[in-house]
């Protein structure tokens, strides 16, 4: 009972704190400043942040309009760099898929052998260290000068800054199971690939799964700054593309799908999480 | 050497010279063999499969002697059962005999989102590609490294460059030397240098020390330009102002934000600072020198060789293109068809006021140049030597620069004048003409005087 008030409340808090900031935003971006004096030719040359003082924020009005416009056609395609927001969600969310996937494929039985043998883990420890806190942009004119492609760039950057979450939670996960399960295992002589997999795996689950849901946090943060780089499509290209266009509407919009898409990507992996979490 | 004589003649040198040997190059024999040619070419056929087989003895014996001494003993018509047995002449006589249908339809070009790209742009949604039997995409790039890497990494087959760029890419300045050549200038004049409205009184550049100025790469004629007018007017643009290489769209939201002082872009950015109130225009770039060039379209050298005929439809497409937009009349509709979002991605008044020339100053006055942007193909290499001479003023370029092998060897007057010839237009005879840079004449034969004559330069 208390918890279902708690969560009205929450909300109600919610709503207002969103209304607050509605009315703040739209009254910071009311066309406040003086019409200028001009000749109507003249006038006509100008855009209306010149002529009529108006603010060069959109205000939430114009943005909800914008939005409304979008989401009514997301999928339109009107040559190679004017398509639908819907299309170029799907291309970035492709790229930080196959990134990503590809990133799972290494990381985790990579992790394992590390986890398993204190040898491993400790000599490349070092190079972990060192590759780990590299900006995944900065991997960027390397891949491009060596890749030769601008969209397999984009995938590998998003390999390369999302396998290291992975990598050093499965290590740590695999190499924190708990002593007394792995001596069961070892007097009940089950062999190293079935204590792998039935005592190892699902009791470092949790952390895998942990390493996987930061990954795909930054996977997603890494997408939209390769393809502003690259450009081309994706999200990233269009914000950078009504940037160009000094649309800042637009760009209000993609900030806010990107806020969306990201947390949706977050959640899903939650309850991945929550799905392999066990009680102790 | 004639490419349609006998390759399979003993006697006959291959490499260089002429058949006969009285004359010093093959175009004289060839002037003095049309008076009394010994055997007539009997028809187009046969005259390809003579070119044909001419390319294929060449590459089986790049040593001329070697050649001759095979024939020698072997005699001239084993030698083309021989050849014939392994390389399928006849197959190779056909495709080339269908010369003028490009080897790659499908291609794709890369552009900038600046009006200097207009001819590039406008050829798709106004059909110059297809009318030359292509399909080309014109892709929108980010900026000018990527634009360079890109064409570099044979992702585009042509691009929208800054003029100097495939210089500089050809001589290996911050690039690996890749062999690039310009086959068409895209624009010129259409630049502008736009002040900060705070500046509104200060219009004399004496007084521009300590300001700050965006350009939009370093290889470009927008800094060669704006260093020339400043050191024209006593300011060392190295010392006394600073200079920032910034992509063109975040020159306007920087201008706003008060970052830099001002800038010299490229057009459709000057008009947007003043449309949005942001600033306003100082001065416009074919003030310092009338008839500058800007932008050009660039290809490597393999995507040349590779797909001449490909590349020759592509350099047809865009002269034609440049000779529509050249016309004052059309360029109200090419405003229209370059503004969407698919292209240059600006409100149609702001691109109306660049191509018509007919623009707000910034300062509340209307004013009009009917030349503000103007479009002209043709690869002078005149031009390539003035910026060769500017990038060696301004230390880019180290120690001695062959001026006129670069420029020739970049900037492709010749065959730009065949096929203009071709297409019925009358190109210039010559590839260098002299020209005045704010007053100083440019004599293109002697770029080093020029070099010295500066006051203001990069101590080499």
């Amino acid at each position: 009972m208390t918890n279902t008030s708690l969560r009205l409340r929450a909300g109600l808090v919610s709503i207002v704190l969103l209304a607050a900031f509605l009315g703040i935003w739209h009254l910071a971006t009311r066309s406040t400043g003086t019409v200028a004096t001009m000749s109507p030719e003249y006038a006509k040359l100008m855009g209306l942040t010149a002529t009529q003082g108006k603010s060069a924020m959109p205000g939430p009005l114009d943005v909800g309009a914008k939005l409304w416009e979008h989401l009514r056609r997301p999928f339109y395609d009107n040559g190679p760099n004017d398509k639908g927001l819907g299309i170029q969600l799907v291309y970035s969310i492709a790229r930080v898929g196959a990134g990503y996937l590809l990133a799972v494929l290494v990381a985790i039985p990579l992790g394992f052998i590390i986890g398993m043998s204190p040898l491993l883990s400790k000599a490349l420890d070092p190079f972990i260290q060192v590759l780990k806190p590299i900006s995944p942009l900065a991997w960027m004119p390397l891949a491009l000068y060596t890749i030769k492609d601008s969209s397999i760039s984009a995938i590998f950057v998003i390999f390369i800054c999302s396998i290291w979450p992975m990598l050093l939670n499965t290590v740590f996960g695999v190499a924190g199971v708990r002593k007394e399960w792995i001596n069961v295992a070892r007097t009940l002589e089950v062999g190293t690939l079935r204590r792998a997999f039935t005592v190892i795996l699902p009791a470092a689950a949790p952390t895998i799964l942990t390493g996987m849901r930061i990954s795909i946090g930054i996977a997603w943060l890494v997408i939209v700054a390769a393809e502003m780089l690259v450009g081309g499509t994706g999200i990233g290209y269009f914000v950078w593309n009504e940037w160009n266009n000094l649309s800042i509407t637009n760009v209000i919009i993609a900030i806010l799908l990107i806020g969306i898409v990201g947390m949706l990507l977050d959640q899903i992996l939650a309850r991945f999480t929550r799905m392999v979490t066990f009680p102790e | 050497m004639s490419t349609f004589d006998d390759p399979f003649d003993a006697n006959r040198n291959l490499q260089s010279g002429c058949v006969c040997g009285r004359h010093n190059s093959a175009a004289e024999h060839e002037q003095a063999s049309l008076a009394f040619r010994c055997e007539p070419v009997e028809s187009e056929e046969k005259r390809y499969e003579g070119v044909v087989a001419s390319a294929v003895m060449r590459a089986i014996f790049p040593q001329d002697v070697a050649r001759r001494a095979f024939l020698k003993s072997v005699g001239a018509s084993t030698a083309l059962a021989a050849l014939s047995q392994f390389f399928p002449l006849q197959t190779a006589t056909e495709v080339f005999a269908q010369a003028g249908t490009p080897e790659k339809k499908d291609l794709k070009v890369g552009f900038i989102p600046i009006t200097c790209a207009t001819p590039i742009i406008m050829a798709a949604p106004l059909g110059f590609y297809a009318r030359h039997g292509l399909n080309v995409d014109v892709v929108k790039t980010a900026g000018w490294a990527v634009i360079r890497d890109k064409t570099i990494n044979k992702e585009y087959d042509a691009a929208h460059m800054l003029a100097p760029m495939p210089i500089a890419i050809s001589l290996g300045l911050g690039a690996n030397a890749i062999p690039f050549a310009v086959p068409a200038i895209e624009n010129i004049n259409g630049q502008g240098i736009v002040l900060a409205m705070k500046h509104k009184d200060k219009r004399d550049p004496k007084d521009w020390k300590g300001l700050k100025f965006a350009i939009p790469f370093d290889y470009s004629m927008h800094n060669y330009l704006l260093r020339y007018y400043l050191a024209e007017h006593g300011i060392d643009p190295d010392t006394d102002v600073q200079l920032r290489s910034v992509p063109p769209p975040e020159m306007v939201a920087n201008l706003r934000a008060d970052n830099i002082d001002g800038f010299l872009a490229p057009d459709n950015i000057c008009q947007r600072a003043i449309y949005d109130g942001a600033g306003f225009m100082h001065l416009l770039s074919k003030e310092i020198w009338d008839g500058h060039p800007c932008c050009s379209f660039a290809a490597s050298r393999e995507f040349i060789t590779t797909a001449p005929n490909s590349f020759a439809a592509l350099t047809r497409a865009i002269v034609d293109a440049t000779a529509y937009a050249s016309k004052a009349e059309n360029r109200k509709q090419i405003a229209e068809a370059i503004a969407p979002a698919n292209y240059i991605n600006a409100p149609v008044t702001v691109l109306e006021q660049v191509l018509t020339g007919t623009y707000a100053d910034g300062l509340g006055g209307v004013k009009t140049d009917e030349k503000r942007v103007d479009f002209d193909p043709f690869p002078w290499q005149s031009f390539a030597v003035w910026m060769l001479t500017q990038m060696k003023r301004w230390g880019q370029i180290k120690g001695d620069v062959d001026y006129k092998a670069v420029a020739e060897q970049v900037y492709l007057a010749t065959d730009t004048r065949k096929l203009m010839t071709e297409m019925g237009l009358t190109p210039p005879t010559s590839a260098y003409k002299s020209f005045a840079v704010m007053g100083k004449t440019f004599d293109p034969g002697k770029p080093e005087d020029y070099v010295a004559s500066f006051k203001i330069r990069k101590a080499s």
